[in-house]
């Protein structure tokens, strides 16, 4: 095996950081040696690493990195296929869920596992092995109220969970693991549905169970929450371990050139020169969600020319039908949108689309592809109603191949060949197939939503280089993301939403987490009125 | 560790299967039900070999024979081809077997009541079984996709809506002059009835009419707009709204095409064989019913729906050589269609998955956990 | 006087002709509360009504019949379970076929028994006492079979159980989110298996029902369609086991209503009465406010795979 440069979890490392713990000698938990490989790659390999009693210790590492399937074995959802768990020193076999938390090891996974329709209670009751017979969460009810107040978690046990907001979603879960006595509490990028003021309180709970001597697993990709919350920090790139260091070892850069592997370079981000044109502008939109309740309310904005626009906020604040309104998949009930001037209010899908709106969704292996269909086809997903791929009613698919070549070439799609099925495709690579098709056509208005989530290190970097592409072309585009540092890293503006309304709109150069954390959280910033008193008549429509 | 494992061998996920795998997997599903089948036979002290033998000589190698399978797979290929279609949009028409009703009753009521001129009638009749056809499923598809209600159970519902309106039409305002005993309207004018294969019962036009249409819906699927579209919408419902589909739109035309080719077959039946609007249970032997599973075997393409039409084409015409020939209960062939479908679903797995041989160094690192760290 | 007559007597029958229907559904919501549609109800009721009828005229016991018809319900039930639940095939597909299926063979086993009448059928039985009540009495409590008394008193126990028991709890949980129940402990598959052999038996009954009781005679397909209104009323009472008894006898209110007008209408179209209104009903809920939101279970129809890529 050749040399490689990474950080051996050796004699060395334990010598140095663990001697000095106060806590019991075998630690609570310890991981050794696990591989886990999944058809065509090793998700894990050779991981192992400890964590202690009344210890945080964090997994960092990107997405795909192979933190989640590690935590996915020690919560018994998938076996390893070498190595072992030790549990207080002891090694253990975990064949399910159940017998994890039999255990006392508690997940609180990235999507909650909660039953929408249910109550708090019985949510919590469902895994409970003294659960009664009849009317099962009576009893529990009581115990909830008082366990969420000792930790600062209250929740209403006789709500469903369909009415709570994420951040309440992952408090249930939490007491859920509390409640079924977890030890080892492994939290799963526990802020990303969170504001940062949220994700405060979530630290201040986390210190609270480590000051109990209870030990947490904090997954994350976020280098700063990791230096503020955990003790030990063991970074995974690639299924594998790069280093196990202590916080007081650890700094920002060395972390992130463990977890990425080299130095990140910033997008190149020519000096901004929007022009006061504006690509597109909403006034006084509002609209309804699924359920029928006002999502967004009274939203008035501009994305300029050769502007990005940052929309930050909270999921589930009203970024989706914002999405969806400027796209033509939902109707607004009041209010106008124009775009370059003229109404497109009444548009549908496809009229947006002609007009020259192009949209990068952020379910892309669900909404962006048909995975049953091939390359090709994908590529043409939009644009087959119009020449040159239509002949009539015919689709010309010698017209198609070339197009999808070219496609294929310039933005490296990395396919065995065009007739291949997309769901065949990674990440990356389905990413990509969807820029080159929505981009293609020149488009005036680009909506992304979430369009890095997930992506490699790579394809992250193509992914922003084709957006600034666009904005210094003179397109407006609209991103919508949970990553703060990619919203200032991108955008000249940044608008804030919460709750369906606009709380504040900044220039990313005065952006920064505190200011735009308040707003998330629904402070609102002065001085917005102006854009809220754009009448109807001024826009001209 | 599961046993597979312990042999060498792990189950993996096909992306696509091969044509060719879809074929064997298909005709192993078959082979499986006619097994059972035969036991049965043996169970009614029928020597299966022998009945199956009986049934080949007098279908298969019998030209009268021949023809009486052709002229059963006549509406089977027309309900099944617009089956196909409508399942690959992923709306589940269960109602076909009304839909052939609704043709017949509109190819009688245009034959018997109509003052067209004779060489119009065909035409005819033919139009406006497609266009009555396929409005009894555009009920159900507008209710789908505006409401959300449920369209297997409203199809299934205008089944026997349709057979009540025929029972009752027969009973009724179309009773024909000479029916006592049994209910019939009265017969069609000769010169409107639709030629047949020399002395046989085969009306070609009926069969050429669903040759064309499997060859149409094909071209449809794969080279035109609309093809695209309905399949994005079988596929991915949620992609194809993103792709600016309308749902209303193209799910109304491809029902009336799915419907209307139902309806055709009706006219078939009636102006070809009967010559009259009769009891609903003899117009149609469950065809509409037996097309769900021509089109299920046919997985989605619509020329294969002409052998899986005429294979089931095949069962349906040896219930009647099982009656007269081997005095089996010609009731069946209603089993067989069960277990053929049966066993096609049972098959489905092997389509999804394969078994793979595992890499050696895999084996070796199951028997012996990391033995080989040798780095 | 007249008038309340014409209203207890038709209630009466409602009740009556409402009591398959009752059976069926129920099964129905419970299989569909775990997550498994069921299209096979028709055929697992038309095996009951035969092999409830078969083994009623040999043994000359109708109870026995409605005991095997239960269990052949419940068998036919677990081909479905095993091609959809362990195979995860294509639920309408496996349901459809079963239907199949199961019109082929009841009408293959019960040729020979076609047009006979049932030896000793199954009697009304009327309640002491409560008889005597005035209107629900004649209604609810006079010459009912003990099946009609026994459906109401299954429907608000299955009620109890869904809601306020651990067992409804974990069920509820399977057919809305199976990863959580799994992640519980719970064995989503068993589960799963229970509750569609479950509606089977629940179907098989319903099928002998009408078999041994309310028309105690076997003939080809006599369920003529009754399973796919079960179907249907498992959508109308939105999954839940006491509005399905409303259901039901709304149901048969309809169906005996257009009974009386015989005189008015041609009988061919009152029978077919009753289809028409599924498809009203199943529209009208569909244009309700709480279907969208509170309706089928949020994985109804979708095969469970635990997460191993």
């Amino acid at each position: 095996m050749p040399f490689r440069r990474r950080f051996v979890y050796s004699d060395r490392v334990e010598a140095t950081s663990f001697s000095s713990e106060p806590h019991s000698k075998a630690p609570l938990l310890s991981m050794r040696d696990i591989t886990k490989r999944f058809p065509g790659v090793v998700a894990n390999d050779r991981v192992s690493f400890e964590v202690r009693a009344g210890e945080v210790h964090a997994l960092l590492g990107e997405n795909g990195a192979g933190k989640t399937t590690l935590m996915n074995i020690l919560y018994g959802l998938y076996h390893p296929d070498e190595g072992d768990v030790y549990l207080s020193g002891e090694p253990v076999r975990l064949v399910s869920p159940r017998d994890a938390m039999k255990r006392g090891i508690g997940l609180v996974a990235q999507h909650f596992h909660l039953a929408r329709r249910h109550t708090v209670a019985e949510n919590i009751a469902l895994g409970l092995p003294d659960t009664p017979m009849l009317f099962p969460t009576r009893a529990l009810e009581r115990r909830l109220t008082e366990l969420g107040e000792r930790y600062g978690l209250a929740v209403d046990p006789k709500a469903r969970i369909w009415q709570l907001s994420p951040g309440e979603q992952q408090r249930v879960e939490i007491l859920k693991a509390l409640v079924q006595g977890a030890k080892i509490l492994i939290l799963d990028e526990p802020t990303s549905v969170l504001t940062p003021q949220e994700a405060d309180r979530l630290f201040a709970v986390v210190r609270q169970m480590r000051a109990d001597g209870e030990a947490v697993i904090f997954i994350s990709h976020k280098l700063d929450e990791v230096m503020e919350i955990a003790d030990t920090i063991t970074v995974l790139r690639k299924g594998r371990v790069e280093g196990t260091l202590k916080r007081s070892e650890a700094n920002p850069s060395k972390l992130a050139r463990l977890m990425v592997g080299r130095d990140v370079a910033n997008p190149e981000r020519k000096v901004a020169s929007p022009s006061e044109e504006s690509v597109v502008r909403l006034v006084g939109v509002w609209c309804k969600n699924a359920r029928g309740v006002d999502a967004l309310k009274d939203l008035s904005f501009e994305v300029r020319h050769g502007e990005i626009l940052g929309v930050a906020g909270v999921a589930g604040n009203g970024q989706g039908e914002l999405i969806e309104i400027l796209t033509g998949l939902r109707k607004p009930t009041h209010g106008r949108i124009a775009l370059d001037g003229g109404d497109i209010t009444p548009l549908g899908v496809k009229g947006l689309f002609e007009a020259g709106v192009a949209h990068i969704p952020e379910d892309r292996n669900h909404i962006g592809i048909v995975p049953s269909m091939s390359v090709a086809e994908n590529l043409v997903l939009r644009q087959y109603r119009y020449k040159p791929f239509a002949k009539g009613m015919l689709l010309d698919w010698s017209a198609v191949t070339g197009f999808v070549q070219d496609a294929i070439k310039g933005y490296e799609i990395a396919t065995p060949s065009k007739d291949t099925i997309a769901r065949l495709l990674s990440g990356g690579n389905v990413q990509k197939l969807i820029l080159a098709r929505e981009l293609s056509g020149e488009p005036k208005l680009v909506v992304a939503s979430h369009p890095t989530y997930g992506l490699d290190v790579s394809a992250t970097a193509l992914t922003h280089r084709l957006l600034l592409e666009q904005r210094e072309r003179g397109a407006g585009v609209l991103l919508v993301s949970e990553d703060l540092e990619e919203l200032m890293k991108l955008s000249d503006r940044i608008m804030v939403l919460f709750s369906g309304r606009v709380m504040g709109v900044v220039e990313s150069t005065e952006a920064d987490r505190e200011r735009l954390g308040l707003m998330m959280a629904g402070v609102q910033e002065q001085g917005l009125q102006k854009h809220q008193d754009l009448s109807v008549t001024e826009m001209g429509i | 560790m599961s046993l597979l494992e312990r042999l060498g061998y792990r189950l993996e996920q096909r992306p696509v299967p091969p044509g060719r795998v879809v074929f064997l997997v298909t005709v192993g599903a078959i082979v499986a039900a006619l097994i059972v089948t035969g036991i049965i036979f043996s169970l009614f002290g029928v020597n299966p070999f022998y009945a199956y033998a009986t049934i080949a000589e007098r279908t298969l190698f019998n030209f009268r024979g021949f023809t009486e399978v052709v002229r059963k797979s006549i509406p089977l290929l027309l309900a099944g081809v617009g089956l196909v279609l409508a399942f690959r949009a992923q709306f589940w028409n269960i109602g076909a077997e009304g839909q052939i009703l609704a043709g017949a009753v509109a190819a009688t009521g245009l034959a018997l009541f109509v003052p067209l001129p004779v060489w119009l009638m065909i035409p005819g009749m033919f139009l406006a079984g497609f266009l009555a056809g396929g409005l009894w499923g555009l009920v159900p598809a507008y209710l789908k996709v505006r409401l959300g209600v449920n369209e297997i159970i409203t199809t299934l519902m205008l089944n026997y809506v349709a057979l009540y309106i025929v029972r009752w039409l027969i009973n009724g305002p179309w009773k024909g002059a000479s029916a006592t005993g049994f209910s019939y309207s009265d017969k069609f004018d000769r010169a409107i009835w639709l030629p047949t294969v020399g002395t046989t019962r085969l009306h070609w036009p009926t069969l050429l009419l669903g040759l064309v249409l499997a060859l149409f819906v094909a071209l449809l699927l794969s080279r035109m707009q609309l093809g695209f579209e309905i399949r994005m919408m079988g596929q991915s419902p949620e992609a194809a709204r993103y792709a600016g589909v309308n749902f209303l739109r193209t799910t109304l035309i491809l029902v009336l095409f799915s419907a209307g080719a139902a309806g055709l077959a009706g006219v078939g039946e009636v102006a070809g064989i009967h010559h009259r609007l009769i009891e609903p249970n003899s117009i149609s032997l469950g065809y509409g019913y037996t097309a769900i599973i021509v089109a299920l075997l046919a997985r989605g393409s619509p020329l294969a729906a002409i052998l899986s039409a005429l294979f089931m084409g095949l069962v349906f015409a040896s219930g009647d050589i099982m009656k007269v020939a081997l005095r089996l209960p010609f009731q069946i062939t209603g089993v067989i269609n069960g277990l053929i479908l049966m066993f096609v679903i049972c098959a489905e797995p092997f389509l999804r998955y394969r078994l793979v041989r595992l890499s050696a160094e895999h084996r070796r690192g199951l028997n012996g956990r990391g033995v080989e760290s040798a780095d | 006087m007249d008038f309340l007559d014409l209203l207890t007597s038709t209630s009466a029958r409602a009740l009556a002709f409402s009591t398959p229907l009752l059976w069926a559904a129920l099964g129905e919501i419970y299989a569909e509360r775990a997550g498994v549609v069921n299209l096979g109800v028709e055929g697992m009721m038309i095996l009951g009504a035969v092999a409830g009828f078969i083994v009623g005229q040999t043994s000359g016991s109708p109870l026995l019949g409605l005991v095997l018809a239960a269990g052949v319900g419940g068998v036919a039930a677990l081909v479905h379970a095993f091609i959809a639940v362990t195979l995860r095939a294509n639920q309408y597909v496996s349901g459809l076929a079963l239907t199949i299926f199961g019109l082929g063979l009841s009408g293959l086993l019960g040729r020979e028994w076609v047009g006979q009448p049932l030896v000793n059928s199954m009697t009304f039985v009327t309640v002491p006492v409560l008889s005597e009540v005035p209107v629900l009495g004649p209604v609810l409590f006079t010459d009912q079979y003990l099946l009609t008394y026994a459906g109401l008193v299954a429907a608000a126990l299955l009620w109890f159980v869904l809601h306020h028991t651990r067992l409804g709890m974990t069920l509820r949980t399977v057919g809305e989110a199976p990863v959580a129940a799994d992640v519980a402990g719970i064995n989503v598959m068993a589960v799963r298996y229970g509750a569609v052999a479950f509606g089977g038996v629940m179907a098989g009954i319903a099928g002998a029902y009408l078999s041994v009781a309310y028309r105690p005679s076997w003939g080809e397909g006599m369920t003529n369609g009754m399973g796919w209104i079960a179907l249907a009323m498992a959508i109308f009472a939105l999954w839940d086991p006491l509005r399905a008894v409303g259901a039901a006898f709304l149901f048969g209110a309809f169906f005996t209503l257009s009974f009386r007008l015989q005189n008015v209408f041609p009988p061919e179209l009152l029978t077919l009465m009753p289809y028409v209104f599924t498809i009203v009903a199943l529209t009208l809920v569909a244009l309700g406010k709480g279907a969208r939101s509170f309706g089928a279970p949020a994985a109804l129809g979708q095969p469970y795979q635990r997460g191993e890529r």
